[in-house]
């Protein structure tokens, strides 16, 4: 039964010491413990919402990335469409004015030959003419001395003139 | 008030208790084994092997209780001071002056007063030795009758409880310096050693307990359970730095539970004392009925503190030194097979015991605390 009641000289000693550890311990190991553990614990989480906040930056950049890139890649087919328009567009001007311009300088050619052509003739029609005459003049000259054969050059004459 | 997470421990409980159910079993068979033992003994060698037989209650009881010396080894006993107010004066000497006489058979005098110890306790010598050469008038229960000076002995259990406190100081002063040094780092040595456990009074035992309001309360929390902790872990110690019972000494766990109990009565709101003294929502005559139990609670539960922790640490011991003595009390080598493994076993499980009265009275002063300090809402 001694077990069971308490020792006066203990109970003092034991109330002090342990109220001075309490004392002690609170001052330079639980509050300095405490609050390095509670700041610690704050900067983690601090750094954890950090990265939280920086991965949805950077989610947010790259979508707006994507967005920058298909808005590009659109206006890029716009722009190449466009181009492409123009470009035929420009082609088939071409075409068309090469063509006009082509059948312009046909119809001159064949204006210019024609006029040539003319020209040559009337050239021809007057040495023909001239030529004639010479033709007429040696001819006279010539049945003026002989009379048969006056009669059978202008026969000649005639013949010619017919078939031609 | 949510009390679930305490019955989460109903296994360790169990374990305990079967601690306690084994310790008592296993004295009462040393007990009887002993009684066996002595019986046939005298029936065969008569009665001068009787001195020669092994009290195995009497060497438990000894071993547990507080000492005036500290063994050391074999024959060799460090005598510790004595500190006596008799009669209105400081008496002081050393225990080596009683020649390791337990019995009161030796006298000292000194201012004075003629003092002499018997079980280790003090008393103030008779005149005249009685028929034994006993300077103390026992009754019939060979207790002694003799007036008791107030002791204030640096006893086994004093020293033990400066040297813990000693412990205390320079390993968590060491780990708050560690986060001095390594601040806003991880933790390292010492430090990450304790600091889980400070981790774990602070998020399982505090915070569950005590609310919002928990960080008044964390220094008596930290300090009682590891100060219990540490203490029940030098108890398991057999030689010299340990071996003294702090923790399953009445006095040591009484000053605890009064410190529970005054920190719950000081911090108790208008709440906590309307529900004991005026229960509210039972008829009038049930809040009369209620008020004296309510009243009783309040110094039951205190009173389980101590007793639960004092029990569990006196039992444990009791159950070690038991098994031990089994050698003694069968005076044969071959039952040490047995009961040295047996004896291992359970200095593992108080190992883990050690721990788990530190938790429980440390859960439950925070369960006190906070039944106190609960808003109702």
């Amino acid at each position: 039964m001694d077990l069971l009641i308490p020792e006066v000289g203990l109970v003092v000693f034991q109330t002090i010491a342990f109220l001075l550890l309490m004392f002690l311990l609170s001052k330079f190991a639980w509050k300095p413990v405490l609050a390095a553990i509670k700041e610690r614990e704050q900067s983690i989480d601090d750094a954890l919402n950090k990265a939280e906040l920086a991965k949805q930056e950077m989610a947010r950049l790259t979508s707006q990335n994507e967005e920058l890139m298909k808005q590009a890649r659109a206006e890029r087919d716009e722009i190449l469409k466009e181009a492409k328009v123009l470009k035929d567009s420009i082609v088939n001007e071409a075409k068309t004015s090469a063509q006009t311009e082509g059948a312009k300088l046909i119809e001159k050619a064949r204006i210019e030959i024609e006029n040539q052509k003319k020209a040559a003739l009337a050239e021809l029609k007057g040495q023909v003419s001239t030529l004639s005459l010479d033709i007429a003049e040696r001819v006279l000259r010539s049945q003026l001395d002989d009379k048969a054969k006056q009669q059978d050059l202008v026969a000649s004459l005639l013949k010619d003139v017919e078939l031609n | 008030m949510d009390c679930s997470h305490v019955f989460e421990f109903k296994f360790k409980r169990l374990i305990v208790v079967f601690t306690l159910f084994s310790a008592f079993l296993m004295v009462s068979l040393g007990v009887n084994a002993q009684v066996d033992t002595a019986h046939a003994t005298t029936e065969t060698h008569g009665e001068t092997t009787e001195k020669k037989k092994f009290e195995i209650g009497k060497f438990a009881l000894h071993h547990i209780a507080d000492s005036h010396s500290w063994h050391v080894i074999g024959e060799t006993y460090i005598g510790l001071p004595i500190i006596l107010f008799a009669n209105g004066s400081v008496v002081t000497f050393n225990d080596s002056d009683f020649h390791h006489d337990n019995d009161a058979k030796v006298v000292v005098e000194k201012g004075g007063q003629r003092f002499v110890k018997m079980h280790e306790k003090i008393y103030l010598a008779s005149a005249v030795a009685n028929e034994h050469g006993q300077y103390v008038e026992l009754d019939e229960k060979h207790h002694p009758k003799n007036a008791r000076p107030l002791d204030f002995s640096l006893t086994k259990n004093a020293c033990t409880l400066l040297l813990s406190v000693v412990l205390l100081l320079v390993v968590f002063i060491s780990v708050a310096n560690g986060y001095k040094k390594r601040h806003g780092k991880s933790p390292k040595g010492l430090q990450s050693w304790m600091e889980p456990i400070i981790l774990f009074v602070r998020d399982d035992i505090a915070k569950p307990n005590l609310g919002h309001k928990y960080e008044r309360f964390m220094p008596y929390l930290l300090t009682v359970f590891f100060f219990i902790w540490f203490n029940n872990m030098l108890g398991l110690v057999p030689f010299l730095p340990g071996g003294a019972n702090l923790t399953g000494n009445i006095a040591v766990t009484m000053v605890l539970a009064v410190i529970t109990f005054l920190i719950t009565v000081f911090n108790g709101n208008k709440h906590y004392w309307k529900h004991i003294f005026w229960m509210p929502g039972v008829p009038v005559p049930m809040k009369i009925f209620l008020m004296p139990l309510e009243l009783i609670g309040i110094f039951t539960k205190p009173i389980a503190l101590m007793i639960r922790l004092f029990a569990n640490i006196t039992a444990g011991h009791i159950l070690v030194l038991s098994l031990i003595c089994l050698i003694f009390v069968f005076n044969s080598i071959w039952v040490s097979a047995a009961s040295i493994p047996f004896a291992i076993f359970i200095g593992g499980i108080e190992l883990m015991v050690a721990f788990i009265q530190a938790f429980i009275f440390t859960i439950l002063s925070a369960l006190f605390i906070g039944m106190a300090v609960e808003e109702h809402h």
